[in-house]
């Protein structure tokens, strides 16, 4: 009985999210498109936590509803004014755009088809727990992420630094919102605390439970748009030349413990058992703080007050005066 | 007994889910549909909060759950005021709009 009630659920889970993925693309509404994929993403957080994959879930919920859903907000701002009514007919990027993720589709298809009936059932997983006393950790996805394929994890942080610099190059950041009512501030004044123990915890529970830098990171950068809506120009980074290291804390930690444990003529990145699970600790606070600036910074749209000082071109100058004014408004 | 009661107490939150649910969908203006929502948020995730926590029948989960509970109830309750604040600032007046 139990059982036919999981599969129903799971009926309706499955329905749910295609029928919600497909409303979200289709809506000529950009605004009903966002709220619809914040939607997705938790739905999505839902059904990661039903695989039993609870690391899976807050990072969905966190990062994937939580933070894109801020950042797609804030580019809503944005394009007021812009139509988002989309031209008639079907133009030729858009007609590449649906090719390709047909061919996605496809491709996806194919693999979890092969993984799952094709193949014999390989699976890396009792590896993984077979090896799992010389991590370092007893939580077998942060073994996974930070010692046996710690190489791709060190990869997705230069993706992020990548994608910052993008932001960066964009121009100023957005204009900060005026300090709203009494209720928003005075909401903010009690969360920022609370979401900080929370990111914290998150951090430090990672070694033996769900957790861990991507998830404290999205917490901290939670707290930055907080601030931000609550009227704080700066979103609580601190100045220039620290939100620079804070930036490239991450992957230059990473990085000097991959080159020193080389030093023991082991690998790259490969630990010695015995202080394999203070490194990861480090390499994770280093990470989550720099994931975290990383995210405030997509949030804020472009480089802060006062970043162009060092390249002062008349079109700069002419930027950073918006960017002031705006920050003073 | 503890059992029953979580039993109880989620069959009720359900109620008030769906009463907010109706309320959300069928209500004619804004203002009163806040209102709607408001119970579900409050009352509704109270119960069920009740309920889970009887169901664990552990005292740090059971902590847990409330404190989930109170995190919801002062978030739901200012972003409720945000936006009939700025309803009103947008000319809307409650009642027939």
């Amino acid at each position: 009985m139990s059982e036919l009630l999981w599969v129903l659920f799971d009926l309706v889970l499955a329905g749910l999210t295609v029928g919600l993925a497909w409303v979200a693309v289709a809506t000529r509404e950009l605004r009903r498109g966002v709220l619809l994929f914040v939607g997705l993403g938790l739905l999505l957080a839902v059904i990661w936590a039903r695989l039993r994959a609870p690391d899976l879930a807050l990072a969905e919920a966190a990062i994937g509803a939580g933070i894109a859903g801020a950042l797609l907000i804030a580019a809503l701002r944005d394009e007021i004014g812009v139509s988002a009514e989309p031209e008639d007919g079907y133009t030729a990027s858009r007609r590449l755009v649906d090719l390709g993720a047909i061919g996605l589709l496809l491709a996806l298809s194919w693999g979890l088809l092969d993984a799952f009936l094709l193949s014999d059932g390989v699976r890396l997983a009792e590896g993984v727990a077979e090896r799992l006393g010389e991590s370092g950790v007893i939580n077998p996805v942060t073994a996974v992420l930070l010692n046996f394929r710690a190489y791709d994890t060190l990869l997705e942080l230069a993706v992020v630094f990548a994608a910052v610099l993008g932001v960066l190059s964009v121009g100023p950041a957005r204009p900060a919102l005026e300090a709203g009512s009494l209720v928003l501030t005075g909401l903010v004044r009690w969360l920022v605390p609370i979401l900080v123990v929370v990111a914290g915890y998150l951090l430090w529970v990672g070694a033996h439970a769900p957790g861990g830098a991507f998830q404290a990171g999205a917490m901290l950068a939670a707290v930055a748009v907080l601030l931000r809506l609550g009227g704080v120009a700066h979103a609580g980074l601190p100045g220039t030349a620290a939100t620079r290291w804070l930036l490239v804390l991450g992957i230059g930690v990473f990085v000097i413990v991959g080159l020193s444990v080389m030093f023991a003529d082991r690998a790259f990145l490969q630990y010695p058992g015995d202080i394999a699970g203070v490194l990861i600790l480090v390499i994770e606070i280093a990470a989550t703080l720099s994931i975290a600036t990383a995210l405030a910074l997509a949030y804020l749209g472009g480089r802060p007050v006062g970043w162009e000082a060092d390249c002062d071109s008349p079109q700069h100058r002419v930027n950073r005066g918006a960017a002031d004014r705006g920050g003073d408004a | 007994m503890p059992d029953v009661l979580a039993l109880v107490s989620i069959a009720l939150a359900i109620v008030f889910y769906a009463a907010g649910s109706i309320g959300l969908l069928r209500l004619p203006d804004l203002l009163s549909r806040l209102h709607a929502l408001t119970k579900a948020d409050n009352l509704g995730l109270g119960l069920l909060a009740t309920g889970v926590a009887l169901l664990a029948g552990d005292l740090v989960i059971g902590i847990k759950v409330l404190l989930v509970w109170v995190l919801v109830l002062a978030a739901s309750a200012s972003s409720s005021h945000l936006i009939a604040r700025y309803s009103m600032q947008a000319g809307n007046r409650g009642h027939g709009e």
